[in-house]
């Protein structure tokens, strides 16, 4: 394996250590069976792994972004998938930085000690797509609740979480000035939903991704559960989706890492025409320039986490980092896949599974083109064609 | 009850190590160091007993470059209580790390010392009974089992002929063989106390030991390349090669 030592090596070797209790066979017969990884996210909470950023007050380890990033790239470059877990690292601070003191003593400690799961974002809607202050999902308040109605896709881990952060608009488009304001965000208790008017429908999909269809028909949540402000919510909701952006880049730099590992070593061991493959310049630089790509792409995600855990702006930074390593882990995977030839097709090679894994990347949680757009216009300032 | 656990920091057991050009060692630049193995299982042999109620301290030992202290850490990390860095750059051979752990232990006074039976960067497998036999005290090496008792130690051993149980009177000396236990992984909350546990800093002169090598490595070599095998047609063909080639029959 490459080995370059950082500041993090403590945390590198203990998720490691962690992780290589759980091998290739066991993230591969997740995968054909279509589960999730429960003894693999319940062993990484009971360590205390997905209580990183929680403060020390509450029972976390009070660890930054930067730190989180960490453990997600190492989930990855040990053959893992942190899809099945991200949503708690990426969804805690939202609640940490916007939620009420009476929010934070309640489930904090509870989300520490392992005994609730903070795992589920819904954000995006058939209707809408990436236009996300067009959501249809309307929040009305009545009396003590809220009564939420609209319909949600692409929700993730709702089946194995106990909270999800919801956005849903709180005053109509025509009413508000920007297009950002009147939308809010919700700390729902799924189970406590699923009785009362959400319904959740599994989307089968090509990664093994527990993700879903959610239906809201007047489900009344008490108004305890707004986080921060009513009408301020999309400012929120970017503290979780900066945060998501940056630790997807982690995790495409870990799954970037596998690939490199992998196919490095198989084409030092297979031998045609005589000798290695690897020893064709034709096979190495395609590895290379993988490998090179998710280097630097690693250290815009350093950027990207170092901005975020001293509160400053990271959008421009965290989306870059995101859109760089989604592209190298790629191409790091089409080189893997590619010059392990008809092995790379076999599922026992694991390269198929990762395949798949790291493309989702370049779709969700928000699209290159949509990153490149975002570059273009808010720092580039080219005029605006949406 | 105090138990003392000296650590080495070594190449790591998933690294391919590589005969440096000269031949004057291997090559340790830019190599992944971590734990010697066994140590992590006297460790973790320790904090069983602490965890049983029979210890009340842990204090972990390395004899080493500075960064030997990530070492010591990582001890801490997996439940041991203080660090002690005896700061040494070069090569320490077993002779020199058994007389500064004998002045160790006659600070510390310990009665229990577990080492790992040896380091798997030059397998010496001598501190232990160097320590030994400096201390005067009573040894159970190549431990796969440990039972502490009033004063006493059963110590199960690994020998060549199956395993043999020997009784020793305490303060022991331990060395710990591969079967003795299965190291935990040192998880988050455990590593953040470790950074806050204290690990004293300290010199060789501190305990009066000269650490200047007394033996000269003369040279280092890789291993002999595996010669590619053959295939047999049949048994017959097989029974004459081991007979008339390999001369084994
Ligand atoms: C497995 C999976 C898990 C997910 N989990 C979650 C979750 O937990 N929570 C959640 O809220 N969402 C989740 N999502 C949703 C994800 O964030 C969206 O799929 C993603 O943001 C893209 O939105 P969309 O699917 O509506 O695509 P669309 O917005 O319909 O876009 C489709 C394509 O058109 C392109 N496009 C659109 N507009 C433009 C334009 N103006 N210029 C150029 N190109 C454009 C896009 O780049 C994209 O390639 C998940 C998705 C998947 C697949």
């Amino acid at each position: 394996m490459l080995h370059s030592s950082d500041k993090y090596q403590d945390i590198r070797d203990a998720v490691r250590a962690l992780c290589a209790e759980f091998p290739d066979e066991y993230h591969r017969r997740v995968d054909e069976e279509r589960a999730y990884p429960e003894e693999f996210v319940d062993a990484l909470t009971k360590a205390g792994w997905m209580a990183a950023l929680i403060p020390e007050e509450y029972g976390g380890s009070g660890l930054g972004l930067t730190e989180a990033s960490v453990i997600m790239e190492e989930i990855n470059r040990a053959g893992g998938n942190s899809g099945a877990c991200h949503g708690q690292m990426y969804n805690m601070n939202t609640l940490v930085r916007h939620g009420s003191k009476e929010q934070r003593d309640f489930y904090l400690p509870k989300i520490a000690a392992g005994e609730l799961r903070l795992q589920s974002m819904g954000v995006t809607e058939p209707t809408t797509g990436t236009d996300t202050t067009k959501i249809k999902t309307t929040a009305v308040r009545k009396g003590d609740r809220y009564v939420i109605n609209g319909q949600k896709v692409w929700i993730s881990r709702v089946q194995h979480s106990d909270l999800m952060i919801l956005l849903a608009r709180t005053t109509p488009l025509a009413e508000v000035k920007k297009k950002s304001e009147g939308l809010s965000i919700f700390l729902v208790d799924i189970k406590q939903a699923v009785k009362s008017g959400m319904t959740v429908k599994p989307i089968r999909n090509m990664v093994n991704h527990e993700t879903n269809e959610l239906f809201f028909d007047d489900l009344e949540i008490p108004v305890e559960n707004l986080i921060g402000e009513e009408g301020m919510g999309f400012k929120y909701i970017l503290t979780g989706l900066n945060a998501e952006r940056a630790l997807i880049a982690a995790e495409c730099i870990g799954d970037g890492y596998w690939f490199t590992d992998r196919v490095t070593a198989y084409v030092k061991e297979r031998n045609v025409f005589g000798r290695p493959i690897g020893q064709n310049q034709g096979v190495q630089f395609p590895i290379a320039e993988g490998f090179i790509e998710i280097e630097a792409a690693s250290l815009m995600r350093y950027e990207a986490c170092r901005l975020y855990d001293a509160g400053e702006p990271c959008g421009a930074q965290a989306n870059m980092a995101k859109y760089l390593a989604a592209k190298a882990s790629w191409e790091a995977a089409n080189a893997c896949l590619q010059f392990h030839g008809g092995f790379g097709f076999a599922a026992e090679y694991d390269v198929e599974r990762k395949f798949r894994e790291t493309r989702l990347y370049q779709v969700a949680p928000i699209s290159t083109n949509l990153i490149l757009s975002h570059v273009a216009e808010h720092i580039l300032g080219l005029p605006r064609s949406f | 009850m105090k138990v003392l656990v000296p650590v080495k920091r070594v190449i790591d057991y998933n690294v391919k190590v590589r005969v440096k050009s000269d031949g004057s060692g291997v090559d340790l630049a830019n190599v992944k160091m971590s734990m010697n193995p066994f140590d992590e299982i006297s460790v973790e042999e320790a904090i069983r007993l602490k965890e049983a109620g029979k210890v009340d301290e842990i204090v972990v030992v390395s004899v080493g470059p500075q960064q030997a202290q990530e070492t010591i850490r990582t001890a801490l990390a997996m439940g041991a209580d203080r660090g002690i860095l005896v700061k040494v750059d070069d090569t320490v051979e077993p002779l020199a790390v058994a007389k500064i752990l004998k002045g160790i232990v006659d600070e510390e006074k310990p009665e229990l010392v577990i080492l790992g039976k040896q380091a798997i960067d030059d397998d010496c497998n001598q501190t232990g009974q160097m320590l030994a036999a400096l201390l005067g005290w009573s040894q159970g090496t190549f431990a796969s089992k440990l039972d502490l008792g009033e004063g006493t130690v059963e110590v199960m051993r690994e020998i060549d002929g199956g395993l043999q149980t020997v009784k020793l009177t305490m303060p022991a000396i331990v060395t710990a063989d591969l079967r003795l236990n299965e190291p935990r992984y040192a998880s988050l909350p455990n590593i953040m106390k470790a950074k806050k546990k204290p690990i004293d800093e300290k010199a060789a002169s501190d305990y009066g030991v000269d650490t200047a090598p007394r033996l000269t490595v003369v040279a280092t070599n890789e291993p002999p390349a595996r010669q590619a095998g053959v295939k047999v047609a049949d048994v017959a063909e097989l029974v004459s090669k081991l007979k008339n080639e390999a001369g084994v029959l």
